[in-house]
């Protein structure tokens, strides 16, 4: 995880995309116009959100399986890092929304559970910071975490599809992949949610690494 | 006759439609006078100051790691 060669591709393919996501053709479409490029932008972020929860939920199964202190760090830090995102993904999907959608938060199931999922991992830190003993919290954040992340996959994919939704790929309306995404985007798309993946896991690799000095800064205390 | 007026009305209407589905406004005039490229400009500065800004905090965690 130290080793820089994935930092530098992360860099190359989101640079490409910011290049090539503003210059590249993107098909014609009523009401989007131009603002179709948003999906090299905000759609990135929600996968970077994903899988860093993913890689926390892991490092929780995992501090369970060990008791390993340094997994319970890197659970938290890549909560710490996916909320970051997942506020990035909020807010630029609702500026996206003010101009396509007429509102920045029209009463939509994929927006509300969106922002439910969030408030779900405020509290996992809410719930952290509320624990005073070490192991104890640690447990406890790592069992919450493990409910935490299916309700989130629920929330994000399974419950705005049962109803209608405005977003694409949601409630009887298509996604971007099934028409709209024609082969141009997609060489720009893909670069970009492996690039943001890939710099989210960094910023947590970085939070993890501070974490470690601070914790080992506090044990000498 | 009536039958080929509401015929020809059909085309005119349907005429009229295809003219409309035509023009979908994009930023061509933004990309003809060559504007688009200010953005490109300042976003991939935005970006690549934000990895240089990354680069640096990671260098300097490792060194203090040492």
């Amino acid at each position: 995880m130290y080793k820089n060669w994935w930092k530098i591709l992360a860099s190359i393919l989101v640079l490409y995309t910011v290049i090539g996501g503003l210059l590249i053709q993107v098909p014609e479409l009523p009401i989007l116009h131009e603002s179709i490029r948003n999906l090299y932008f905000h759609v990135p972020m929600w996968f970077a959100m994903i899988v860093v929860y993913l890689v926390s939920v892991i490092y929780s199964i995992r501090y369970l399986n060990s008791g390993n202190e340094n997994h319970d760090l890197i659970a938290v830090e890549s909560v710490n890092t996916g909320i970051v995102f997942g506020f990035i993904g909020l807010t630029s999907g609702m500026i996206w929304a003010n101009y396509t959608w007429g509102s920045p938060w029209p009463n939509d199931p994929k927006l509300n559970s969106a922002a439910i999922s969030t408030l779900m991992y405020l509290a996992y830190i809410v719930l952290r910071s509320s624990i005073e003993e070490e192991q104890k919290r640690a447990k406890i954040s790592a069992i919450y975490n493990i409910f935490a992340f299916p309700a989130m996959v629920v929330l994000l994919f399974i419950l705005p599809r049962l109803t209608d939704s405005l977003h694409p790929g949601n409630g009887g309306n298509p996604g971007f992949g099934t028409y709209d995404l024609d082969r141009n985007m997609r060489f720009v798309f893909y670069p970009a949610v492996l690039g943001w993946i890939l710099i989210s896991v960094w910023i947590m690799t970085i939070r993890y690494r501070i974490r470690l000095i601070e914790n080992k800064q506090n044990q000498i205390d | 006759m009536k039958k080929l007026i509401s015929l020809f009305s059909f085309f005119i209407i349907s005429m009229g439609v295809f003219a409309q589905e035509g023009k979908i406004e994009m930023a061509d005039e933004l990309r003809s006078s060559g504007k688009i490229y200010v953005v490109v400009a300042v976003m991939t500065l935005l970006f690549l100051s934000f990895i240089v800004y990354l680069f640096t905090i990671d260098k300097r965690l490792k060194k203090i790691e040492k």
